[in-house]
């Protein structure tokens, strides 16, 4: 009897917290066609930054978990801002967040608000990060802008080398 | 004794005493191949040697007797495919364990000299020898003891800090930032300890590597608070040495970070003489890495 009474408070407690939100993350990246004598497609990661610069979730993480080398996780650290904030606490493959590289064009995603990372994050100002780093090419990370809790204008900024427009609308 | 008698003795003492005196310049290091690492599968490869310039291999290798890897959970294990060349030892090590490795030596020496007979007596060695090697209560007895630490410190996944706990001896790291966890350009701090008490007024010294494409050696000096903290930033990513040493009344001939030289053979027998007095000294060296913000 008592147990039911706390599950009932506790799920009311996670009601009352967090106002219900239908908002999706719509995300477009672009990733670039390189005209490189060896390219591979980058490892990207895609995660949620606060607003002191820590890490509130991590969104996506293409990267190669067929290959022979240790599933691909051996080249997760060079993704490395995101690896130092939230990819050495995580482990690979990762449910819901573990996926192919990509290849060149843009891509894009919707991040649902029932799930994830954005389940259960509070409405205000962060930013969206998209880090690539490719093999025997180089890194770059990528910072948009959104608030989160109502839907808003989108918002991108652009790469200079290994990531093109990055575009980011909370709808 | 004048300072001019004490001198002369460092001269008489000959070979023994020239080669460390030479070798002040020189520096030990380790130098692995990445500092952060992610996946279970992962080793990493480490040069050590003793140079000039960092990280260079162009005097001397680093020999491997001391040299002890210490996994994430405080065991040891072995470097694997160790070999020594002409300028470099390399070994790898694998990570098989998640967690901060330590990889390094860290060692006590003694030098003593005493009467016995009328006769002056020395002896350079482990604690241990000295224990057993001294006669307890020797007359006229001098020491001077030190203890120098040379370490580097690699990640796979999630940093920890097991093997930062102090063991009382010597110079000690405790981390406040963790030494795999260092940015160029972010501020950072590290704790230092002397046989366990926080090493006030330390100075330590900070040296990128790459200094064969750079004029000036670049390096930072910073001074430890009352608690043994140093605050500092490193300006740009890449690998630093980082160098302490500790040291009162006469001093033990060394360069920084080195391991104990082998006794030179055939050396000749000059008749022994006293060390000038008691001293003490410690050394901390390490090899760090900024990663590019």
């Amino acid at each position: 009897m008592k147990r039911s009474v706390s599950l009932l408070t506790f799920a009311g407690a996670a009601v009352g917290a967090s106002p219900a939100l239908a908002a999706d993350l719509n995300v477009t990246v672009e990733i670039p066609r390189l005209s490189v004598a060896e390219y591979h497609r980058p490892y990207v990661s895609i995660w949620i930054e606060t607003a002191d610069a820590s890490a509130a979730g991590t969104l996506a993480v293409w990267y190669d978990a067929d290959s022979k080398e240790d599933h691909g996780t051996k080249w997760l650290k060079d993704m490395r801002q995101w690896w130092r904030k939230a990819g050495r606490e995580m482990s690979f493959p990762a449910d819901g967040v573990s996926g192919a590289t990509r290849a060149p064009g843009p891509q894009k995603l919707v991040f649902s608000s029932a799930k994830g990372a954005l389940k259960g994050l509070k409405p205000g100002q962060y930013t969206l990060v998209v880090e690539a780093a490719r093999e025997v090419g180089g890194h770059e990370a990528v910072r948009v802008p959104f608030v989160w809790g109502k839907p808003g204008k989108p918002a991108s900024a652009k790469g200079s080398a290994e990531l093109g427009t990055v575009t980011v609308a909370v709808k | 004794m004048t300072l001019k008698t004490r001198l002369l003795a460092v001269a008489a003492a000959g070979l023994a005493l020239a080669a460390p005196l030479a070798a002040n310049a020189h520096r030990g290091w380790l130098l692995p191949s990445f500092t952060v690492l992610s996946g279970d599968g992962s080793w990493v490869t480490v040069d050590a040697a003793i140079s000039n310039e960092l990280f260079y291999p162009d005097h001397r290798p680093m020999r491997l007797d001391g040299a002890t890897v210490t996994a994430p959970d405080g065991s040891t294990q072995k470097p694997q495919n160790a070999s020594t060349g002409q300028y470099r030892s390399t070994f790898d090590v694998q990570l098989n364990q998640a967690g901060t490795w330590k990889i390094g030596s860290a060692s006590g020496t003694i030098q003593a000299s005493w009467t016995e007979n009328g006769e002056v007596k020395r002896f350079r060695g482990s604690p241990e020898d000295f224990a057993s090697q001294v006669p307890a209560g020797a007359a006229d007895l001098k020491t001077i003891r030190s203890f120098n630490r040379n370490e580097t410190y690699v990640s796979r996944d999630k940093p920890s800090t097991e093997v930062f706990k102090p063991t009382g001896k010597g110079l000690e790291l405790v981390p406040v930032t963790h030494p795999n966890d260092l940015v160029a350009t972010e501020t950072a701090t590290f704790r230092f300890l002397v046989d366990g008490k926080p090493a006030e007024g330390l100075e330590v010294t900070f040296i990128p590597g790459g200094s064969r494409w750079r004029a000036s050696p670049g390096e930072i000096k910073v001074k430890a608070s009352a608690d043994g903290a140093v605050k500092f930033t490193l300006p740009e990513a890449g690998m630093y040495w980082v160098n302490a040493t500790v040291r009162s009344g006469e001093a033990g001939a060394r360069g920084p970070g080195m391991a104990p030289p082998a006794a030179a053979p055939g050396a000749p027998a000059a008749p022994a003489q006293p060390l000038a007095g008691n001293g003490y000294s410690a050394s901390y060296t390490a090899v760090i890495e900024a990663q590019r913000p």
